[in-house]
């Protein structure tokens, strides 16, 4: 098991001016000390409730946002930060596919003229075998090769995410963040894609970073599964031993919320009680202190520590004592 | 009471080649408070279908035929004008795409204010305030101070919050929501659809919601229409469409859906081949080319929506399975 990318307190604020007349300068946390190594060959997912950060990870660990601290080695080399020179020729195996595929698809450009755009620009292809690359570019991810004539805007918004897989795809990366890529499309074409990213991975060895929020999918293709809250990890474990056994607080709540696709099932889950914190002003301690049902009096002043609790399972929380136990008895 | 029926309506799309059919005699109906969910293949002319009600369709693409009747009045027959005075304050509208609705320009406060004053002609005080609690509303966290924020501030979800605060603004009888949580996390999907059912409930509000994720619609609609190709090919009470998915396509909809009991790591099952492009469609039953049922009658004529027997409001679009359960 090599690390493919090893990444080390990896942060990013966002200064904004608030006010009516942006008087007031405020910081927004979107991501704290973000450590782990993504191992060459796995999918790694990322999950946690809206605006925790999990974009800000994205983008910070391919510096497409510059980090404003923390590492990220990759091929021997610090890549967090490096301007945007150094950083081209390793574009190429670092990819990403945007949450919002309609912000990065030339709106004048023809889909077709999309795919090849990366093949030309890295060279992956001989000029007369491009338009065979773009048809079978096309074709895996379930789409006719006649939709390369189409522009963006004539396509409906699952057919868009797909023309965004495809160009990620295109380049033949050793990397790709996936951000929430494959939302906006039926379950069908989901499990099309979704076979397609494991075929992919099987063969060439490549390694996913999977943000999403559908954790029957998650589990479904996931190795490693990482809970961020409010810009932090608050645990991280093997796919299997987290659905088995979640042990963060937070990780409980958000496993209980999962919607069954059965009209019948109880509608009065677990909710998360309390307001959702923001990250321009982020609780002290454990940043779940506020909602967390097991929280005591240290939960407030200190910042958990990142434990490994149990084999390759990390875990942030004063209430996990120990490998695999846990003190859910609460406050003491 | 019926509050929206929509009855042979047929949707084309001009090519340079000529007219492209895409959807195809569509027959839906929603009653006073009542949610549908709506369901069906990437592609298959969902947001067109309700984009038509709206009198938001792009460019080139036109409602052809059929009736979209709403408390009285044919949609498809009103004034640009007209229908801008529904919009909002008759139906609300989510849109699929929140950064091409949201103006990139303007504070996303500002943006839900100006609605307010547009359609309810609020002051502008007021409607800042209010905006700020209609954040409040769909979880925003610190709404006062995310009032003053540009969109591309935002996470993705949280635009997305922005966009249904919106469709909620105007207090609307009917709220369309376009694939409204595909960003969104559990919790703030089991609160967002907390807060759709109790407006339906409170203020008699009916509901459509085109969304992919069969496990959320199964606990927020009352009814379900499954799409293909621009064709409605069932229509039935939730329970009934997953207790007993009777079209082919349900089925293997249903089939490709990931639970979190299942295996994991395993290849799921999808269904081959691609549906029909628009104005491409194959005669007959447009799923036939894919479909595990598939008899030589199927491509001979457009099947109709039946109601199975025994049960009047369970409707499909195949003769070969509707035989089967006779
Ligand atoms: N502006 C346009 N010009 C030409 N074709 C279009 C346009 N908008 C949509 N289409 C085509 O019409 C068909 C129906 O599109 P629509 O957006 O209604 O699909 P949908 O069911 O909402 O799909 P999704 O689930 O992917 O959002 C698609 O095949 C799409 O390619
Ligand atoms: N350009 C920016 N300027 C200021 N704040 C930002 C910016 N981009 C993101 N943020 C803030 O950073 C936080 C994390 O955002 P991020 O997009 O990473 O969340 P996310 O986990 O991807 O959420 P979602 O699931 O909703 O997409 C949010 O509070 C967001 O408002
Ligand atoms: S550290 Fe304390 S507040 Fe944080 S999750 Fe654990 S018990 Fe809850
Ligand atoms: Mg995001
Ligand atoms: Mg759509």
């Amino acid at each position: 098991m090599t690390a493919l990318l090893e990444i080390r307190g990896l942060a990013k604020r966002y200064d904004i001016r608030l006010g009516a007349f942006g008087e007031k300068q405020a910081v927004v946390r979107a991501l704290d000390d973000f450590t782990a190594d993504i191992i060459e060959g796995e999918t790694l997912s990322l999950v946690g409730e809206s605006g925790c950060g999990k974009s800000t990870t994205g983008f910070a660990i391919l510096n497409l946002q510059r980090p404003s601290a923390g590492s990220v080695r990759y091929k021997g080399q610090d890549i967090a930060g490096l301007d945007e020179d150094a950083m081209r020729p390793l574009r190429r195996d670092l990819q990403i596919v945007f949450q919002d595929p309609y912000s990065t698809l030339n709106p004048r450009m023809t889909i077709g003229e999309a795919l090849a755009e990366p093949i030309r620009f890295h060279g992956l292809a001989p000029k007369a075998e491009i338009p065979a690359r773009v048809t079978r570019l096309l074709e895996d991810v379930g789409m006719t090769p006649r939709f390369a004539n189409r522009y963006p805007h004539e396509l409906s918004g699952g057919q868009r995410q797909r023309v965004a897989i495809a160009r990620a795809l295109a380049c033949q990366p050793r990397f790709i963040v996936c951000d929430e890529a494959i939302s906006a499309l039926d379950v069908s074409v989901q499990a099309q894609i979704l076979n397609l990213l494991l075929d992919l991975q099987q063969k060439y060895g490549l390694t996913y970073l999977f943000i999403a929020h559908d954790l029957a999918v998650v589990r479904h293709i996931s190795d490693r599964v990482g809970v961020m809250y409010l810009g932090r990890l608050a645990e991280l474990a093997p796919s299997s031993a987290l659905f088995a056994e979640p042990l963060h607080p937070y990780t409980r709540a958000l496993l209980s919320a999962v919607p069954e696709p059965n009209p019948r099932a109880p509608r009065n889950r677990q909710r998360l009680v309390g307001e959702v914190p923001s990250p321009l002003n982020p609780p002290t301690g454990c940043r779940f202190h506020p909602r967390c049902p097991l929280a005591r009096d240290i939960c407030k002043t200190s910042v958990p520590d990142w434990r490994e609790v149990g084999p390759s399972h990390h875990v942030a929380c004063h209430a996990v004592t120990g490998p695999g136990r846990t003190n859910w008895e609460g406050p003491a | 009471m019926t509050l929206l029926e929509i009855k042979g309506l047929t949707i084309d799309i001009a090519r340079d080649s000529g007219p492209a059919r895409v959807v195809d005699g569509i027959d839906l109906s929603v009653t006073e408070g009542e949610s549908l969910g709506i369901v069906g293949e990437s592609g298959c002319g969902k947001s067109l279908t309700m984009m038509s009600l709206v009198g938001l369709l792009p460019n080139r693409i036109r409602a052809t035929g059929g009736k979209a009747l709403f408390g009285g009045r044919d949609l498809l027959k009103l004034s640009a004008k007209e229908l801008r005075k529904v919009r909002g304050s008759e139906i609300g509208f989510i849109f699929q795409d929140p950064m091409t609705s949201l103006n990139p320009v303007i504070r996303v406060g500002d943006q839900i204010a100006e609605a307010l004053v547009y359609q309810k002609g609020m002051t502008k005080a007021a409607a800042k305030a209010q905006a700020v609690e209609l954040l409040a509303l769909v979880g925003i966290p610190a709404p006062e101070e995310r009032a003053n924020a540009w969109p591309h501030e935002l996470s993705g979800g949280m635009r997305q919050r922005v966009m249904i605060a919106m469709g909620l603004a105007g207090n609307p009888k009917m709220l369309i929501a376009d694939e409204p949580t595909t960003a969104l996390d559990v919790t703030i999907q089991a609160q967002i659809v907390d807060l759709v059912r109790e407006l339906k409930d409170r203020l008699k509000m009916s509901v459509v919601w085109i969304t992919h994720d069969l496990a959320l619609i199964a606990g927020l609609a009352d009814r379900i229409a499954v799409l293909y190709a621009g064709t409605v090919v069932e229509d039935a009470p939730v329970e009934a469409i997953f207790d007993r998915p009777t079209h082919p396509y349900t089925r293997a909809l249903l089939g490709s859906l990931p639970t979190l009991a299942g295996a994991a790591m395993e290849r799921l099952p999808s269904i081959p081949g691609t549906p029909p492009e628009p104005g491409r469609r194959p005669p007959g039953c447009p799923f036939a080319p894919r479909c595990g049922f598939v008899q030589p009658s199927c491509s001979q004529s457009v099947p109709k929506l039946q109601a199975m027997p025994g049960d009047r409001r369970h409707k499909v679009a195949c003769p070969v399975v509707l035989e089967g359960v006779a």
